[in-house]
């Protein structure tokens, strides 16, 4: 800890001690951990970016918690402050930390292996033995086991010979690599973060359509520099949604087998129409864009008519899925309708069964054996006409009274081609079953700098793991018609195996001179 | 053979195979236990070479130790056979690679778990890593089947190739972070010994086993192995499926979360073994976090917290 100490030192000298101490090892281990920490909570709350929805039902589920959470930013802990300071100190420490050891490599890539030191007893592996050969003899067959070593062979006083030798260089060279595409990754996915876009969108089949603006996105967000006046100017008619599921009675009863979504698209106003086909993991390109197929459900189709006898409704309505069995919730918002705007509330299961003695109907299967609708009535005020957005799954009621019959509210059961009677004199009539696709559109520009920045980045990893950067030296001296050989190794990086390792380079330099006989001393 | 006699099959073969490999951790606890008492090998060799006077009852509880010992390895080899036998008839049942829910990736996981204990017995001679291997396998298996769900297809999100990719790195690196757990673990116990337990009350097979320093290079190789490939499968693969799946290469989903975590972890083991201060004991320390956190995002991110990853229901 003492060197680690505040020194009571002037403003540049403290600038400098708190750069080395941002860009040491020991710093980068701590950033490293807290960087870990930091990112736990963002797993356990609900993140705005991931799951809006799930969000807001946390603020409902928690009035008291939430605000206060909010604050300190749980439920966007990847965009927070405190995140962002963390990460980005980690990127100024390894940049730090980078550019210093890079220069160090390339010069140590250049200079020669360092003199062999006067002791090799005090090196962690170290040997001798005696050859009848000459020391040239002995030079020549060190550089031949030494393969591909970078070798220098020095004379010394007293017909002394010395051979220094390193190699795995490599092995730093990979460590650079690898922490330098740390920092391209990293710059790579914010370009991406900054100039992408996202959104998504429901359509219904039968003929629902999609062009690529704005307005008609569900759900939309994008980077800072992205403009809306980029989206690439594409439509779609989504023609057949299609959803097996795992048969009754069979293992896994109701699991999802296959969704696909087909239809005909144009790239561009004007140009001839094509045939598209997505499934899950078989997304849709147009040039830089790739459209999803996320999800899928049920969307009814209503029609509508008011006391007045007129149609008001006609439209096929997305009913959003809440569990697996496709129990699925769905509001319809009717403005049209005189004399009061009409609102339903409601669900629709798509195998509808009731279990004796339930009153209720639960849906026992996701596929669409059995459709029914369950709906409550509204009466009075939509709240659309003050101009703010509203979203299309939400009924806001604060103006709108319920139908009634006596204590028990008004509900509406229908199966496909039925009609029902409402309680203002009108009808509503479920007329067919469609289904619905939920598509994601997005682009991230640059994706493949990411991809190949940590491609490169693990790689350089191997290398660095695998490559051992060795000293060797070798130590010659005539005693009477006899040569004494003195090796020595030593590992940058500290290993135990180093005198096995020693063992194995003397059976390749005994080979190389052709003693394979002698015994070691 | 129809698919269900074949999903029959593996259902029977992994239950085998987790009653044997329990067996094979009774083995090795006793192989431990019957070592209690023993002094360490070499000096109990030169005992018997010293003096003609060798306690007879020595060699008795060494022979019982070696003997158990070898009964935990044939009963682990055994159960490595029979599992993979059904982790195959598994995959044929339900015709596609057999881990595509929580179930089959307890399986094959443990079975690439052993497999790459048996393997590293013979290259480094770990069978001391035995009892942790064996026991945690069983622990796996038995929650796996808690879990269990009947040989089907898949659901859609998983027919990719990435899916074989992607979760046989997972595999294989888990099982290598498992070896290197356990090698960390026994490096705590055994390094702690080495400080505070005077020579002549060395006894039990912690001092039959190798050196702390022996058993942190083990652990770091196995570590240095994992680490690539757990790059590859959470960090490349991971993310390259998640852009033909979902739009986005990386989203913080919750699994995606922890595999993140983990990484980060292993990264700070690679550092503070490279560290002062740092290396020894807080490495080994910091390898079984990232171990928590590996089993955590198979274990509680499946079950309790949930995401788009949710194969486990
Ligand atoms: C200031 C920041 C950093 C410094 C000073 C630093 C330093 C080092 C050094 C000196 C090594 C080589 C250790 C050895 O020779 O055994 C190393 C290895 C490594 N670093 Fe960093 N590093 C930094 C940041 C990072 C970051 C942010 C990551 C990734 C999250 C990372 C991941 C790795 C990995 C995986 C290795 C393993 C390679 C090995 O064991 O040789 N480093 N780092």
């Amino acid at each position: 800890m003492s060197d680690n100490a505040v020194p009571a030192l002037g403003r540049r000298e403290f600038t400098r001690w708190f750069w080395r101490q941002l860009t040491s090892m020991r710093t980068a281990l701590m950033l490293l951990l807290l960087l870990a920490i930091a990112a736990v909570p963002g797993s356990l709350y609900p993140q705005r970016g991931v799951d809006a929805r799930a969000v807001e039902n946390y603020f409902l589920d928690h009035p008291q918690l939430a605000p206060f959470l909010d604050k300190l930013g749980m439920f966007a802990v990847y965009s927070s402050p405190w995140f962002s300071a963390v990460y980005l100190l980690l990127m100024v420490s390894l940049v730090g930390c980078i550019l210093p050891r890079s220069f160090v490599y390339l010069k140590a890539v250049r200079a020669r292996p360092p003199r062999a030191p006067r002791n090799f007893a005090r090196l962690p592996a170290s040997s001798t033995f005696e050859t009848d050969r000459t020391p040239d003899e002995v030079v020549a067959a060190a550089r031949e086991a030494l393969g591909r070593s970078r070798v220098d062979v020095v004379d010394r006083d007293g017909d002394v010979r010395e051979v220094s030798a390193e190699k795995g260089f490599l092995r730093e060279a990979g460590n650079l690599v690898f922490h330098v595409s740390i920092v391209v990754v990293l710059i790579g996915v914010a370009v991406g973060t900054l100039y992408g876009y996202r959104g998504s969108v429901i359509v219904t089949d039968d003929g629902g359509q999609f062009a690529n603006s704005l307005p008609q996105y569900d759900e939309f967000s994008s980077g800072t520099l992205f403009s809306t006046d980029d989206l690439p100017p594409f439509a779609l008619t989504l023609d057949q949604v299609t959803a097996r599921f795992q048969p009754f009675g069979s293992p896994q009863a109701g699991a999802p087998r296959e969704f696909r979504a087909a239809g005909t698209y144009t790239a561009r106003p004007g140009d001839a129409d094509r045939r598209f086909d997505i499934t899950v993991n078989h997304p849709l390109s147009v040039g830089s864009t790739s459209i999803y197929l996320l999800g899928q459900g049920y969307a009814p189709v209503f029609k509508i008519t008011d006391a007045q006898g007129d149609v008001v409704f006609d439209d096929a309505v997305p009913f959003l899925p809440a569990d697996p069995t496709y129990t699925s919730n769905g509001i319809i918002k009717v403005p049209d309708a005189k004399p009061e705007q009409l609102g339903f509330q409601g669900f629709f299961l798509p195998t509808a069964v009731t279990q004796d003695g339930q009153e209720l109907s639960t849906s026992a299967h996701p596929a669409a054996a059995n459709p029914l609708v369950g709906l409550n009535v509204w009466h009075g005020d939509l709240g659309l006409d003050d101009g703010r957005s509203q979203s299309v799954f939400i009924l806001d009621k604060s103006k709108m009274t319920q139908y009634k019959n006596g204590d028990a509210n008004v509900r509406i059961s229908l199966q496909p081609g039925m009609t029902a009677d409402l309680p203002d004199g009108g009808t509503i009539e479920f007329t067919e079953l469609r289904q619905f696709a939920r598509f994601q559109i997005s682009s991230s520009p640059l994706v493949k700098v990411p991809l190949f920045g940590i491609v490169a980045g693990l790689l350089g990893l191997m290398v660095s793991l695998t490559v051992k950067p060795r000293r060797t030296w070798i130590r010659t001296r005539r005693e009477g018609s006899r040569t004494v050989v003195d090796v020595a190794v030593l590992d940058r990086v500290p290993r135990d195996d180093l005198p096995a390792d020693l063992d194995d380079f003397l059976e390749r330099f005994k080979d190389a001179l052709g003693e394979k006989t002698e015994e070691k001393a | 053979m129809t698919l269900e006699t074949l999903a029959q099959i593996s259902n029977y073969a992994v239950a085998s195979a987790t009653g044997i490999l329990a067996l094979a951790f009774v083995a090795y606890v006793a192989q431990w236990g019957f070592a209690r008492n023993l002094a360490p090998e070499r000096e109990r060799e030169l005992v018997t070479a010293g003096g003609s006077e060798a306690p007879s009852g020595s060699s008795d509880p060494v022979e019982r130790s070696d003997m158990a010992g070898g009964i935990g390895l044939s009963l682990t080899t055994l159960s490595a056979l029979v599992l993979a036998v059904g982790v195959v008839t598994r995959g044929f049942a339900a015709q596609r690679v057999p881990w595509g829910n929580m179930y089959e990736f307890g399986c094959a996981a443990t079975l690439a778990a052993v497999v790459a204990y048996l393997v590293l017995v013979r290259v480094w001679e770990i069978d001391w890593v035995g009892p942790i291997i064996t026991g945690f396998g069983t622990v796996v298996l038995g929650a796996s089947a808690m879990v269990y769900v009947p040989a089907g297809p898949l659901v859609p999100a998983l027919h990719s190739y990435w899916l074989v990719i992607h979760v046989l790195g997972a595999i294989i690196s888990g099982s290598a972070f498992l070896v290197g757990a356990a090698a960390s673990v026994l490096y705590l116990v055994k390094s702690r010994a080495e400080r505070t337990t005077p020579e002549d009350q060395r006894t039990g097979f912690l001092w039959r086993i190798p050196a702390s320093a022996k058993i942190d290079q083990v652990a770091y190789r196995v570590h240095a192995f994992a680490f690539p490939i757990w790059t590859f499968a959470a960090l490349i693969a991971g993310p390259i499926w998640a852009q033909y799946a979902w739009g986005r290469y990386w989203g913080w989903d919750p699994k995606e979360v922890w595999a993140f975590i983990t990484w980060v972890v292993y990264a700070g083991y690679l550092h503070a073994r490279a560290t002062a201060g740092w290396k020894g004991k807080a490495a080994a320390i910091l390898a079984l976090i990232g171990f928590a956190t590996f089993v955590f995002n198979f274990v509680g991110v499946n079950l309790f917290v949930g995401g788009m990853h949710s194969y486990a229901k």
